[in-house]
């Protein structure tokens, strides 16, 4: 963990619900990690997981989900943000075919893992659940990596379904997700051997305060220190 | 002008007042990554139960303005791990003594909880927790009924050759009353306060953001509430006082201090500012030259004067 001091790059909004915020100054981070934002104003910081990090420069689509992102997207270039950097544990990269699935926002630390095993010469499948068609985000940014499947519950965009009915008979090794907790659990369920991201409203970010703790077959384990990724198979749903 | 930040406490010396409050700082080793933690006065550890808890389910945590309620629910590993695993991990980071803090839900409980960190050295004081206001049938029902907090305090104090803190509960009729009958049982000091009571709406779900409805309310907001408890207990008991509540700068420290507390603990801020702790003992030296304090030991209770 570190404190950082970051400078907003640029804000904008990628649609209704869900905007990107681009910070420089930022310690090297892996995919599947999270900061952890104070919002003036308000008291606890926003965990906000990394979307893409390289070369300082620091990437995270944050969904608007109440006061605090609410106010978090009025920042403007050049402001500065308080950042607790550098948290939680971060997927593996234990894959040949990996197939990584996404709802909502939970695609949003998936970004970084599509470029990661780019990089490593390894191609995978991104299959991305949306709602409907107006809430897709980053569809071509994620295709430039890996292939990609849009799934939405209405079928306005990609296939009709949900990320995990759609990655249906797609060939692959290892599985990563993140999105909201009956997606995992359908994903730990139906895919097996992979490993899931969670969210949980936390106090620190940071394993002093036991906020998020969550049981899993290897005893207690705090979503924000042990986690925020969980081998599918240990989590006790 | 040279400063003098050191406090004696139950006998015990500290560097400083400034203290984590417990469940705050875990059980201190994890900080130790974080800065130098032998800058601190002391610590008090994560609430520790006869039996490993689990706590609460999920959401525990809640927003509030200048503050947050929590429903952890005691979650630790039980007073064993505590002493056997959590305490030698500690040691090699942190060479001064700690506080224990007890929780439980039976006068059983609390005495072999207690009597097990009595045995333990790197112990200086228990501090028994009749104030957890998230466990059912335990923790604040021992700290709301006087006489049951006084034949509760006794008879762990029996069993006891290390000192006891009793850590009160604002949630009551008369702190100060409380604060005198744990004295009667034997309390050689007090802290406070715990947590308040509070409770958050989600207006989307239109159902209670905590779990379990209701926890406890800390942070900022608090503070005045604290300092004025702390205030009308020292000036109402004999015993040393430890002050918490909001606490987040040096300047709330000192003004603890003025209120009559003999050191601080620092809480909510901890989750916060990981080095809230490191930058008030950092800040005190400044602020006392600013107020032309010289000792802070001589400051304790200056407002009761």
């Amino acid at each position: 963990m570190k404190r950082e001091i970051l400078s907003v790059i640029s804000c904008r909004d990628l649609n209704a619900g869900v905007y990107e915020l681009v910070l420089s100054g930022a310690s090297d981070m892996r995919a599947g990690q999270f900061v952890e934002l104070s919002v003036p104003g308000f008291y606890l910081r926003r965990p906000i997981s990394v979307a893409d990090c390289a070369d300082g420069v620091l990437t995270l689509l944050v969904k608007e989900a109440g006061e605090g992102t609410k106010k978090l997207r009025t920042v403007k270039s050049g402001d500065t943000v308080d950042a607790l950097t550098d948290l939680g544990n971060g997927f593996d990269t234990n894959a040949e075919k990996p197939l990584l699935v996404g709802g909502g926002i939970g695609c949003a630390p998936l970004y970084k893992l599509a470029k990661d095993f780019a990089a490593a010469g390894v191609r995978a499948t991104a299959v991305l659940g949306f709602r409907n068609a107006a809430e897709v985000y980053y569809a071509e940014e994620f295709s430039r990596f890996c292939d990609v499947v849009i799934a939405t519950d209405d079928g306005s965009a990609g296939v009709r379904g949900n990320a995990v009915s759609a990655a249906e008979g797609i060939d692959f090794d290892r599985f990563y997700a993140c999105g909201p907790q009956v997606m995992l659990r359908a994903a730990a369920q139906k895919l097996r051997h992979g490993q899931v991201s969670l969210e949980a409203r936390m106090g620190c970010g940071f394993g002093a305060c036991m906020g998020c703790s969550i049981k899993t077959t290897k005893g207690y384990a705090r979503v924000c220190k042990e986690g925020p990724v969980f081998e599918a198979e240990e989590v006790v749903w | 002008m040279v400063k003098d930040l050191s406090v004696s406490f139950l006998g015990y010396t500290m560097k400083n007042p400034v203290v984590p409050a417990s469940g705050t700082f875990g059980f201190g080793w994890e900080f130790a990554g974080i800065y130098d933690i032998n800058i601190l006065g002391s610590m008090s550890l994560k609430g520790t139960t006869a039996e490993a808890r689990y706590g609460n389910p999920l959401p525990r945590i809640a927003e509030c303005t200048a503050g947050l309620i929590n429903a952890i629910g005691l979650q630790n590993p039980g007073v064993r791990a505590v002493i056997d695993e959590e305490i030698p991990r500690l040691d090699k980071v942190y060479r001064g003594k700690v506080i224990a803090n007890v929780g439980g839900h039976s006068v059983d409980e609390y005495v072999s909880t207690a009597a097990a960190f009595d045995a333990c050295d790197k112990v200086f004081a228990v501090e028994l927790n009749i104030s957890c206001p998230n466990v059912k049938g335990g923790g604040m029902a021992f700290g709301t009924d006087e006489k049951i907090a006084k034949e509760l305090v006794y008879a762990v104090k029996k069993q006891l050759k290390k000192p006891l803190i009793v850590k009160l509960s604002p949630n009551v009729t008369s702190v100060t009353d409380m604060a005198k009958a744990v004295c009667d049982g034997g309390a050689d000091a007090v802290s406070l306060i715990n947590t308040l009571v509070g409770m958050r709406i989600d207006l989307r779900t239109r159902k209670p953001v905590i779990s379990v409805r209701t926890g406890g309310f800390s942070g900022p907001a608090v503070f005045p509430v604290a300092l004025r408890m702390v205030n009308d207990v020292a000036r109402a008991v004999d015993v040393p006082v430890m002050g918490i509540g909001g606490v987040s700068s040096a300047r709330d420290v000192i003004e603890m201090m003025m209120a009559g507390a003999a050191a601080v603990q620092v809480g909510a801020a901890n989750l916060v500012d990981p080095y809230a702790c490191k930058k008030i003992v950092e800040e005190l030296p400044e602020v006392m030259d600013e107020l032309g304090i010289a000792s802070l030991a001589q400051i304790i209770g200056a407002a009761n004067a």
